[in-house]
Order: C-alpha cells, then structure tokens, then sequence
C-alpha cells in the first residue's frame, strides 16, 4: 500500500494537479478505514455519483438509438459500455461529451445540469475512435490546444505537457506529425491529449479498437495503470468483452438502447441475470428447465441432459420454465466414471476437439444428441500424439452445483 | 554466326529473347505515351513563348512580319544578332504601363478575395450536404460552362445597361428615379470577373475540404475550442492547399483577362489584357505588345513560384523529417 501511495505521488508530482496533496489525503484516509466504499462506492448509498444519467432517451428520426436509461458512475471508476454495434452506447457516450442532445431525460456531471452546455465548455474530454488528431500540428501542439484554450501560462502548459508526454513514454515524439507516428503511438497522443486538460470525466471510443492483437493487450494493461495513476474517471465505448473485462471496475451491458445487466466483470461473467448476458459474455451451455423441486438453498432442475442441482437462494417456484448456463471451464471432464452418484453429471462421446495450445475446447455429444462445449485446460504435456482423450472417446462431465447459472426467463 | 541461323539451329526462338522483346516494346510505348504530352507542351507552349520572347527584343519595322531580325547575315559571313531593350525601357518610361499593371493587379487580387469570400461558404455548405443535395449543387456549379463564355458576358451587358434588366426593375418599383451607371464602370467588371472564376475557386476548396475529417471539428470542440477558434486554429489551416489552388486558378487568368474588361468596363477601365490587344491589332507594334506580355508573365510566374514552394513545404512535412 504505502508502495502504491509513493508511486502515486510520484506521479502526480510530475502531472502537478493543484488538489494533489487533498486528493492522495483523502485516498489513504479512505483506504485505512473503509476499503470497501472507495473500491466499490456504487455500493455506498451515502456516495455521491460524479455523473447522473436520468431517463435519458435519444432518437433519430424513427429509430431509438437509447431507451430511457439511468446510471451512476462515481469518481474513480473505469465504467465501460459494452454492446454489439448499433446498440447506442457510442451515442450515449456522445451525449456524455455534448455532440448528441438528449431527447429526453436528463445528464448532470458533478451536479450540474448539462442540457445546455456545449462540448466546448464540459469538464469533459474524449478520446476519438479514430483519435482525431490535428494532422498539422505535431505531437507536442496538438496536447498544449486543450491546455491555450483554458488561457493557461505558457510555463504551465510546457510542464504539463512534460509531464504527460513522459505518463505516455513519448517524450522524443513531439516534434513529429501524426502521419510520422505508429498507430500506438498515435493512440497514446490522443490519450494525452485528452488527459493533460485533466477533466472530471474522459470518455474513451473504441481505445484499442484500431491496435494489433499484440498491442491491444498489453495497451489494456497500461490504460487501466494510467486511469489509476491519474485518478480520474474513465468511461470507456467498447464491442470488445475481454477488453471491458480486463479495463473496467464495473460493465454496462447494452443491447438497443438498453442497460441489460450493470455490474464488475466478475458479476456480469459469473452472475448473469439473463440469457442475453450469459450468451454475449464469454461462451456458456444454455439449457432449457423445469423446476422440480424447491429448498432453502438449492433448486432441482429437469433439463435434457438429466436432473440438475443447483445452488440457488432466492425462492423460485416449483413447475416454472428457467434457463440453466454452464460455463465450458466449469464442467469437469473424464475418461473415468466418477465415483459420485448423480445428479449434477453425465456422459457422451466426444464428437470435436479444438486444440488452443494452452487449453482445447471438447464438443461431446450426448446421448439426446444436444452438443456440449467444454473447455479445459493442457495441464500436462502429452508424452505421444495419441495421448489423452481423443474423438469418439467415451467421456463422462461433472460440474459442481455452485457453477450451474440459474438465469431469469 | 548471323542471327538468323540461331532459332534454326536451336529449333525454337528462346523464350528469354521474346519476353525481353516484348518488355523492350512495352518500354517503347510507355516513353512515347508520356512523350506526346511533352512534345504537345514544348511545341505549343515553350516554342510560342521564345518567339514571343525574341519579338520583344527586336525593332519595329515596316515589314512583314513587322519586326527586325534578331539575327542576319552581311556578306554570308558576318553573323549580326541584334538584341533590342527598347519595347521594356519603354515600358517601364511609360507610367500608362506601370498604372495598367497595377490596375490588373489590383481587379484580380480583389477580385480573387471576393471570390474567396463567396466561394468558401458555397464550398463549405456543399461538402456539408446530404449526398443527393451534394451532386445537384456541385451540377449546378459546372452549370454554367454549357453556355459559351461570351453569350454569358453579353448577358450581363443586359444586366447591367442604363436600359438594362436591373434598372428596369428598380425603376418600375420606384426605388430610384434615374438609371444607376452600372456597364462601362469597374463594378461591371469585377462583377463578371467574380462570376465567371467563382467555379475555379469552388472546385478546389471543395476537393479539399472534402477530405476534412468532421471529427477534427468534434475534437477541437471537446478540448475547448468554440466554433470561431476552431475555424481559424483547425479548419482554415488544413484548407489553406484549397484556398491557394482555388485563388491562383483566379488569379492568373483574371490578370491577363481581355474579354470581360472590353466589353463590361468599356474605355474606362485599363487593363493589361486590352492594352496588350491595342498593341498588338491596333497599333501593330508587335516588339512591345510581346514585350508587354512578358511583363505579365514575370509578373505571374512570382505567385505560381512562391505557391510551389509552399506545396513543396507542405509534402515535406506530410511525408517526413
């Protein structure tokens, strides 16, 4: 802890923010008494939301690109938008900058009324999809635009810009144009430029959506230590799951218009409420049911591939449709029999294998003729090619009941 | 060993032989394809332009053509070359010259601006357009050049006359009593100037800002920047290449315009366009005519060289350190 805190002023020794000494007090006051409000303060109902999203609506023409959505984000999260395209959450975050006006509905940032604040005059920056930057003005001018908008001294703008171009690891850059940049390292101009004007809010479109493979994972890492370094809150527009999962603190599942499931990655991946969500989220076994039997903490269910138990607290009756997700990782998978009597397994023959290199995805078909995917991982390395579980093999699956998804129909 | 005797003996032509042929045969046509545009250039531009250059360097002479020789030769063996300075001494002794250049120069510069000021929006407003909107505007812009060029001056005689269109309709509707002198005065001329390039500065503006990103606008608006700063720090900046084109293409050919000048601005206004005809059909002193329009030349040549050099600055730092 006291290694982050050092590390932190550090940095912001370097990004000189005028409330510096404030902020650091207030973050290792709140990490000595209460961990639990300062990393998750959607879960204090006594926190104040930086942005309130009230019934917001927009429409163009005949098509509703947002429905009616609210949301808190508070100070300090990474908040990412995550949806397929044509979902809205680009025009959500474009309402959050002031390019699109709401139809209806209502954005306050930091307690203010935004309805007739132009783009230019928000405490908010955005980082462009395709970043947007001046093609005639180099690296350093296109970061000290923001900063002479604000009329700032020229030695203050010259130190931040120092300062941010060393956050980012460009400092020999900024003489060059955007054209004579790699595609990282123009994302990571448009990144400082947008944060050197250190707003209360940075909406990010897409960051890594234009990087390589390569570079887009180890970006993920970096953006998500700047945001922390920074402290400021980041609203991130992603299509992409594995990078809203790795960036964020919390995810908004969007499908049109709508928030389908808020939450961390972790409660979105493993707790999803609806087949939407555990469909769009990674990959799961979805499986029709029908409640047979009710108890305290647990439910049995009839599907097609037998009777499941499943760890369950909330009352569900008895006779009701359900939708039962079996994430492919969760299901353990063998050669052997298990020595358990049922519920909770079966058996089937392996109809494909995918091999990964570090783990193989197994389609095993049972015998209702439904295809299972499971997913595990090459823990040990086979000592001949014909080694292991192979195509045809008999195979049984066991899960644990606390894996089973009981999801809302 | 002849040639001939080595497909015989081999049996077959080598393949290597009829694929460097052919390569040899394609080289041949691409250096005549670019060639031809070449000759065209030397033949019908560079070679008018030395004789009109050696003409401004000779006497007047009661000949035909009627100017001296620039070279001749005494007893077959004694070459005299007579290079002459008079016509641009003259010139530049004769302050009608001076006044006239400077005349030209100073329609078409302020000729060009408005074009500018009109074009520009025009410009702006189009590339902004939905996609049907787009093509028709941009149609109704080339519009013009369906009709002869002439027709299209005459038209404005029309216009503008003492007993023209405009002072007609104002008459009739009682906002003047007297006809207001609009023909033969240099607000006829500007006018027609103004109308017959505006196309020339449209076009280019429009090439270029059609390839403006819209998010730059979007950008500069998110760090701060309000509409009337964005427009100077981002968008004139990025159009200037358009600007420059658009303005030379009015410009150079407004300068040394003839027609609009005679028939709109009649004897009241000089440019050099109609004195270099007087030179030339009236007074028929061919040495100063061409003297005149190497003048006008030099003085064209100066724009087009400083505009080179800035586009050859602008790619510089396009493409590299």
């Amino acid at each position: 802890m006291a290694e982050l805190l050092t590390k932190l002023r550090h940095c912001y020794f370097f990004l000189s923010f005028p409330d510096m000494n404030e902020r650091l007090a207030m973050l290792g006051e709140n990490m000595a008494t209460d961990q639990n409000a300062t990393d998750r303060p959607w879960l204090n109902s006594d926190a104040e939301p930086l942005i309130r999203i009230r019934g917001v609506t927009k429409k163009f023409g005949e098509f509703t690109a947002v429905n009616n959505v609210d949301l808190d984000i508070y100070q300090g999260e990474l908040f990412c938008l995550l949806g397929g395209s044509g979902c809205g959450k680009t025009t959500l975050l474009r309402m959050l900058a002031g390019f699109e006006v709401p139809t209806s509905g209502q954005i306050l940032i930091d307690g203010n009324d935004m309805s007739d604040v132009p783009p230019y005059e928000r405490p908010t920056n955005m980082m462009f999809q395709n970043y947007a930057l001046f093609p005639h003005m180099t690296v350093e001018k296109n970061i000290a635009f923001g900063l002479q908008q604000d009329k700032l001294p020229k030695d203050e703008i010259e130190d931040r810009i120092h300062a941010i171009l060393k956050l980012v690891e460009l400092q020999d850059y900024k003489k060059r144009k955007p054209q004579q940049l790699s595609g990282g390292q123009r994302q990571r101009v448009a990144l400082a430029r947008a944060l050197v004007k250190e707003p209360k809010l940075l909406l990010l479109d897409e960051p890594l959506g234009a990087l390589d493979k390569k570079l887009r994972e180890q970006t993920q890492f970096e953006l998500a230590n700047i945001q922390d370094q920074v402290g400021i809150t980041f609203v991130v527009v992603t299509h992409d799951q594995e990078e809203a999962m790795t960036l964020s603190t919390r995810i908004a599942v969007m499908d049109q218009g709508e928030f389908i499931q808020i939450g961390s990655p972790t409660e979105i991946y493993e707790f999803p409420e609806n087949r939407f969500v555990a469909d769009f989220i990674g990959s799961a076994n979805i499986l029709e049911g029908q409640i047979i039997e009710h108890s305290a903490d647990h439910v049995r269910v009839s599907t097609d591939i037998g009777e499941l138990n499943v760890e369950h607290n909330q009352p569900v009756p008895k006779g009701s449709q359900v939708w039962i997700a079996l994430r492919p990782e969760k299901i353990h998978l063998s050669a052997e029999a298990p020595n358990k009597p049922p519920p909770n397994q079966t058996k089937g023959i392996v109809d494909d294998i995918g091999y990964l290199g570090n783990s193989s995805i197994y389609k095993v078909r049972l015998e209702s003729g439904r295809i299972i995917d499971i997913t595990a991982p090459n823990q040990v390395r086979p000592k001949s090619r014909s080694h292991g579980i192979t195509w045809e093999d008999t195979v049984y699956l066991t899960w644990d009941p606390s894996s089973v998804m009981l999801l809302n129909k | 060993m002849s040639m001939e005797t080595l497909p015989k003996k081999s049996g077959l032509i080598p393949e290597g032989l009829v694929s460097r042929t052919l390569r040899q045969v394609q080289s041949g046509w691409r250096s005549i394809v670019i060639a031809v545009p070449f000759v065209w250039l030397f033949i019908f531009f560079l070679a008018p332009f030395f004789i009109v250059a050696k003409i401004s360097l000779a006497e007047l002479a009661i000949a035909s053509p009627p100017f001296s020789k620039m070279i001749e030769w005494t007893d077959g063996t004694i070459m005299t070359i007579r290079v002459v300075f008079d016509n641009f001494a003259y010139i530049f002794d004769d302050p009608l010259y001076a006044r006239t250049y400077i005349n030209s120069l100073k329609i078409s510069i302020i000729s060009t601006v408005f074009c500018l000021i009109i074009g520009y929006p025009m410009a702006y407003g189009i590339v902004r357009s939905g996609p049907v909107a787009k093509r028709l505007l941009l149609f109704s812009i080339i519009l013009p050049f369906w009709t002869s060029f002439l027709l299209r001056v005459y038209a404005w005689m029309g216009l503008l006359a003492d007993q023209g269109t405009i002072n007609g309709v104002l008459i009739s509707l009682g906002i003047i009593d007297e006809p207001i002198r609009m023909l033969y005065t240099e607000f006829a001329v500007y006018i027609g100037i103004v109308y017959t390039y505006l196309p020339f500065m449209i076009l280019p503006l429009y090439a270029n800002m059609e390839k403006l990103d819209a998010t730059l606008n979007e950008a500069a608006a998110d760090l701060g920047s309000g509409p009337i700063n964005t427009f100077f720090k981002i968008t004139l900046p990025l159009t200037m290449p358009g600007i420059i084109a658009g303005s030379l293409l009015v410009f150079i050919p407004a300068t040394g315009e003839y027609v609009i000048p005679d028939l709109l601005g009649g004897g009241n206004v000089q440019m050099i366009g109609r004195l270099l005809y007087n030179e030339f059909a009236r007074n028929i002193d061919w040495p100063v005519a061409c003297a005149v329009a190497i003048v006008l030349l030099m003085l064209l040549v100066l724009p087009m060289a400083i505009y080179q050099h800035y586009q050859g600055k602008a790619s510089e730092g396009a493409t590299g350190e």
